[in-house]
């Protein structure tokens, strides 16, 4: 089942703290080789657990297309 | 369902608050803070990782568990201009010529120019005397110079933190962390090949 939102990162902005990683209860996200975090669209379900915790606000939720 | 596991490294938020105990009673204990300075930047620049903001970092854990878990975090939006490159680059340098002056204050004493004093600096600014965590040691004065200017600029560090965490996210501080800006331009230079 697909959900209609998923977090986006903003790699420009992402300071690859790893705060994401830590909030996200389904492991979605993960910090890609100290750089910025990537997020795993298959697994996400837009609960915007990252983005509230993100502290240099480089998350934000998008609408998947065609659901 | 949390897919994690618990790791003993999720619990090195008690060592900060022992490490920062620890300068309250004896200042020499400020040297094992150098593992937080050396430990992310080994790692980063031999593993091309920031496993230690990532995972480790007991200062990064102690923000997240005071201000997540505890709620004393307005969750607030961090201001752009605080996670923005020039001000991570800039405080970056500030921290750099502060840690350099810091080494040099040390090196005046080590030379015999200069008495040790026995006192941390807050902010680079207030003098605050710290002699009763200092009864004399068998080391020389310039190590003792140096726990105390380290420890003034952990403490510093943590304070600067822990006002940020208040007013805006739990870990903030992480937005501009000099040891993290240091790390992610490692991997980024290291990694550069790979994130094309």
């Amino acid at each position: 089942m697909a959900f209609k939102q998923y977090a986006v990162v903003d790699k420009t902005l992402c300071v690859a703290c790893g705060a994401c990683e830590i909030a996200c209860p389904l492991g979605a996200i993960k910090v890609h080789k100290g750089c910025f975090a990537n997020v795993i669209k298959d697994k996400c379900v837009g609960c915007g657990k990252c983005e509230n915790v993100c502290p240099a606000n480089s998350i934000k939720r998008e609408n998947r297309e065609g659901i | 369902m949390r897919v994690d596991k618990k790791h003993w490294y999720d619990y090195l938020w008690i060592w900060s608050i022992i490490y920062f105990s620890l300068g309250f009673f004896n200042i020499l204990f400020a040297w094992l803070g150098m593992i937080d300075f050396l430990l992310p930047i080994i790692l980063a620049m031999f593993g091309g990782n920031k496993f230690f903001c990532n995972h480790i970092c007991g200062r990064g854990q102690l923000y997240f568990k005071l201000g997540e878990d505890f709620k004393c975090s307005r969750n607030k939006s961090t201001p752009k201009w605080m996670a923005s490159k020039w001000f991570r680059y800039g405080f970056l340098i500030f921290f750099i010529a502060m840690f350099g002056n810091m080494v040099f204050q040390t090196y005046i004493v080590a030379s015999g120019a200069k008495n040790l004093s026995e006192a941390i600096k807050l902010f680079w600014t207030f003098r605050v005397p710290w002699g009763w965590a200092y009864s004399g040691s068998v080391f020389p004065d310039w190590v003792v110079q140096f726990s105390f200017g380290f420890y003034s600029l952990m403490l510093t560090s943590l304070l600067i933190g822990l006002i940020v965490m208040i007013l805006f996210k739990p870990r903030t501080w992480c937005a501009f962390c000099p040891i993290g800006t240091m790390t992610q331009a490692i991997c980024k230079l290291k990694n550069r090949k790979s994130n094309k």
